[in-house]
């Protein structure tokens, strides 16, 4: 059992937790994930890990509720607890002096690439953040990002705020304008990454993406997140999360997108505890 | 001189006349559309029956036929003698998991193979009577937990919880040793709770074997990888423990190297049953999803095959289709004659000297294709089965919506990669002294099928039971 230490709105949908999970707090590295069950009929879901103290013992996990599973963990408060978490998972992050980093964060992949973020500027890179969401209301993290990057970017979709358009396309403007960047980590929906591989690729630059891939166990023992990289099948879960982005066969990661979509619909016919109570009440 | 001879003679006649006991299991067509147990068991009247078959040689073979030693002949005269509860604690005497073994076992390989009623008969059912022995105890609720020897003051970490990492830890604790046992996994058992499905193995039966190791006092951690979570160095050097038993299995799935492999609709064996056996997606309350299509072939021809085949016609929806697929024939299939049989009756298809060389998708990425080709046998290859060839022009295509890639597994390296010291193979294996588990890093034991690849329950016990007598020895020398 972990308890839920703090619990944050970053915006609608998506909340910060704080949780305890001492042995992962103190052993975990960026770029590395867990796979929490938050009740005994639940299934196993893989989120990156945020943040951590390991004097106090805490992880820090960002979830957007989206299908049952996360609209029921967006549901619980301080307090309530999440009953397994084990981590910490996948590999860490390649964190060297590479010299200008551009980091491309969208929607919620902005919580995913802080960590990231935090370790190049530490490295000693010329951070360059690009922070990416839909509109105002979704842009998370800025402050945190604002203090970690050497130049903080915001876009958003519909221009309410920041920049009107992708993370994207201001990084191909850049690089259009002979600015130096050395290597790229883009981290969001999978067009989006795609989107950023295929920026960076005439122009050579490095480039890795995480991929949030369909899991069970996170362990290498389901092999549900399979991935073509180059003429390899990796798995996302012991050989990434992150993979060179121009090797990524993102065309196979958008078909496997919708697989479970059914079932989803289907249990998103279950009602939520808290509306259950309510209805009691 | 001559009565006795006479009477010997007639005892032995009498002795002869029982056949061996069928044990009785639910119709087929009723059983493949749920998960309750297909066997059901022998009532006492059968068990007794069957243990009369036994003649009680004066030199057993099934002894040496069983990896971990069981005392046979003296628990099956205990059920002859109607003490049920105590032919269990007989055979727990060398055995942690009976009821467990009694089910999953392939005795007709071991223990009954040897027996001497098989030269002019068929064997005793020594497996069949041991899980019956065990269900007895359990059900009556007489399983007695061992007395434990005043504590040693040693302290040993069991990494992994499947057969070999429990009865390393049983045979510890009845040392005096403190154990604690460490699961990557949200419940304990391994392979027995996430691939052996429920029909063939109930889970609560299962738990109820494993509690023991519990009530004895070990200390369990769920949900902790070794070699991420914390490393073998950090158990040794900062956590207090004096050895280190690796029974971590051998996880990684293969697949087939094959064009299509990644087409929404392929999973591997572990990922079906994982989804159905340990997140229990076959029950309503739980919410993992599944998902079997219409007409589903299973490649492979093992245990796991079968059980995968088995368990996609249960979650399937009435109709569903299932297919072995197998580039050998029938006589080389690695699982047992009775899950080949069981699979056979409640209507598995069988494709055999069939070869998948693709698998074919829509445009939207989905199955709806495997093609093959077929296969004739050759000589014997490096395995010693007839080595298949392709039969040039045969290639087909059948119809097939899901596809399950039953292969086999590898080890993982979660360990070796954290652990400079320990020696492995270039499969991944990890090298051990046969005899005693130990590997090339001192305190450091290992045994089941990250060291032998793939293997049985049994065999993993097997090598549990010797290194635990040898990290008994290291512990106290």
């Amino acid at each position: 059992m972990h308890k839920i230490l703090s619990k944050e709105k970053l915006a609608p949908k998506i909340y910060r937790f704080t949780v305890e999970a001492p042995p992962i707090a103190s052993s975990r590295k960026p770029g590395q994930f867990v796979v929490l069950r938050e009740f005994e009929e639940g299934e196993r879901l893989p989120f990156t890990i945020v943040d951590s103290d390991p004097e106090a013992g805490t992880i820090d996990l960002i979830i957007q509720a989206a299908g049952y599973s996360t609209q029921r963990l967006c549901a619980l408060d301080a307090g309530d607890t999440i009953l397994d978490i084990l981590g910490p998972l996948g590999k860490q992050t390649d964190i060297e002096n590479y010299g200008t980093v551009a980091c491309v964060g969208g929607g919620v992949g902005t919580a995913v690439i802080y960590p990231i973020v935090k370790a190049m500027k530490e490295a000693g890179n010329y951070v360059i953040t690009l922070n990416g969401a839909r509109s105002e209301d979704f842009v998370i993290l800025e402050e945190e990002l604002e203090e970690v990057s050497d130049e903080l970017i915001v876009t958003t979709d519909d221009g309410s705020y920041g920049i009107e358009g992708f993370g994207s396309t201001v990084l191909q403007k850049m690089l259009e304008e002979g600015r130096e960047i050395d290597f790229v980590v883009a981290i969001g929906p999978v067009l989006m990454m795609r989107a950023v591989a295929e920026v960076t690729r005439p122009f050579d630059v490095g480039t890795i993406a995480s991929l949030n891939a369909l899991m069970v166990d996170g362990t290498g023992m389901c092999g549900g997140c399979r991935v073509t990289v180059g003429d390899e099948v990796k798995f996302a879960c012991v050989d990434g999360p992150e993979f060179d982005a121009h090797l990524v066969d993102f065309e196979e990661q958008v078909a496997k997108l919708g697989y479970y979509h059914e079932e989803e619909d289907e249990c998103r016919m279950h009602k939520l505890p808290h509306e259950l109570e309510q209805e009691k009440a | 001189m001559a009565e006795r001879s006479k009477k010997r003679s007639r005892r032995k006649k009498k002795k002869e006349r029982i056949p061996r006991q069928p044990m009785p299991v639910r119709p087929a067509e009723v059983r493949n559309k749920d998960f309750t147990e297909v066997a059901l068991g022998f009532t006492p009247e059968l068990a007794q029956k069957e243990a009369q078959r036994c003649i009680q040689c004066a030199n057993p073979e099934c002894i040496d036929g069983c990896p971990v030693a069981i005392r046979i002949p003296e628990f099956i005269q205990l059920i002859v003698d109607g003490e049920f509860s105590a032919a269990a604690q007989k055979i727990k005497e060398t055995n942690t998991l009976p009821a467990v073994c009694g089910r999953v076992c392939p005795q007709e390989e071991q223990c009954e193979v040897v027996c001497i009623l098989g030269k002019i008969d068929e064997p005793v059912a020594i497996g069949r009577l041991e899980r019956f022995a065990a269900d007895y105890e359990r059900e009556q609720g007489d399983v007695e937990i061992p007395e434990l020897p005043p504590s040693t003051g040693k302290k040993v970490a069991v990494v992994g919880s499947g057969p070999a990492g429990i009865t390393v830890a049983y045979e510890l604790l009845r040392k005096g040793h403190a154990v604690t046992v460490y699961e990557a996994l949200h419940d304990l058992g391994g392979v027995l709770v996430y691939g052996i499905p429920e029909f063939r193995l109930p889970k609560a039966i299962v738990a109820d074997e494993i509690d023991t190791i519990k009530k004895m006092g070990a200390e369990i951690k769920l949900n902790m990888l070794i070699g991420k979570t914390r490393t073998v160095d950090e158990l040794l050097d900062e956590d207090g423990f004096d050895a280190v038993f690796l029974g971590v299995g051998a996880g990684l799935p293969w697949f087939l190297n094959i064009p299509g492999e990644n087409l929404n609709g392929v999973s591997s064996a572990n990922e079906f049953l994982t989804r159905i056996n340990l997140m229990k997606a076959y029950r309503e309350e739980y919410i993992t999803p599944v998902k079997v299509g219409k007409k589903v072939a299973v490649i492979g021809a093992g245990n796991v095959a079968m059980d995968a085949a088995r368990s996609a016609l249960r979650v399937g929806d009435e109709g569903t289709e299932v297919s072995i697929v197998y580039r050998r024939s029938r006589e080389q299939m690695p699982a047992r004659e009775e899950e080949i049989h069981h699979a056979e009756e409640e209507g598995i298809i069988f494709r055999l000297l069939t070869n998948p060389v693709r698998i074919l998708g829509d445009d939207d990425g989905y199955v709806n294709g495997l093609e093959c080709i077929e296969m004739e046998l050759g000589e014997p290859d490096d395995s010693g089965r007839a080595r298949p060839i392709p039969i040039e022009g045969s290639e087909h295509v059948l119809d097939m919506d899901t596809v399950i890639v039953a292969l086999g597994t590898s080890p993982r390296t979660f360990i070796s990669d954290t652990t400079p010291d320990l020696e492995t193979s270039k499969w991944g294996n990890y090298i051990v002294n046969e005899e005693t588990g130990a590997t090339s890093k001192p305190g450091v034991f290992a045994g089941g099928d990250i060291v032998t690849g793939s293997a049985t329950v049994i065999l993993a016990m097997g090598a549990g039971r010797d290194a635990a007598k040898a990290i008994d020895e290291y512990l106290q020398g």
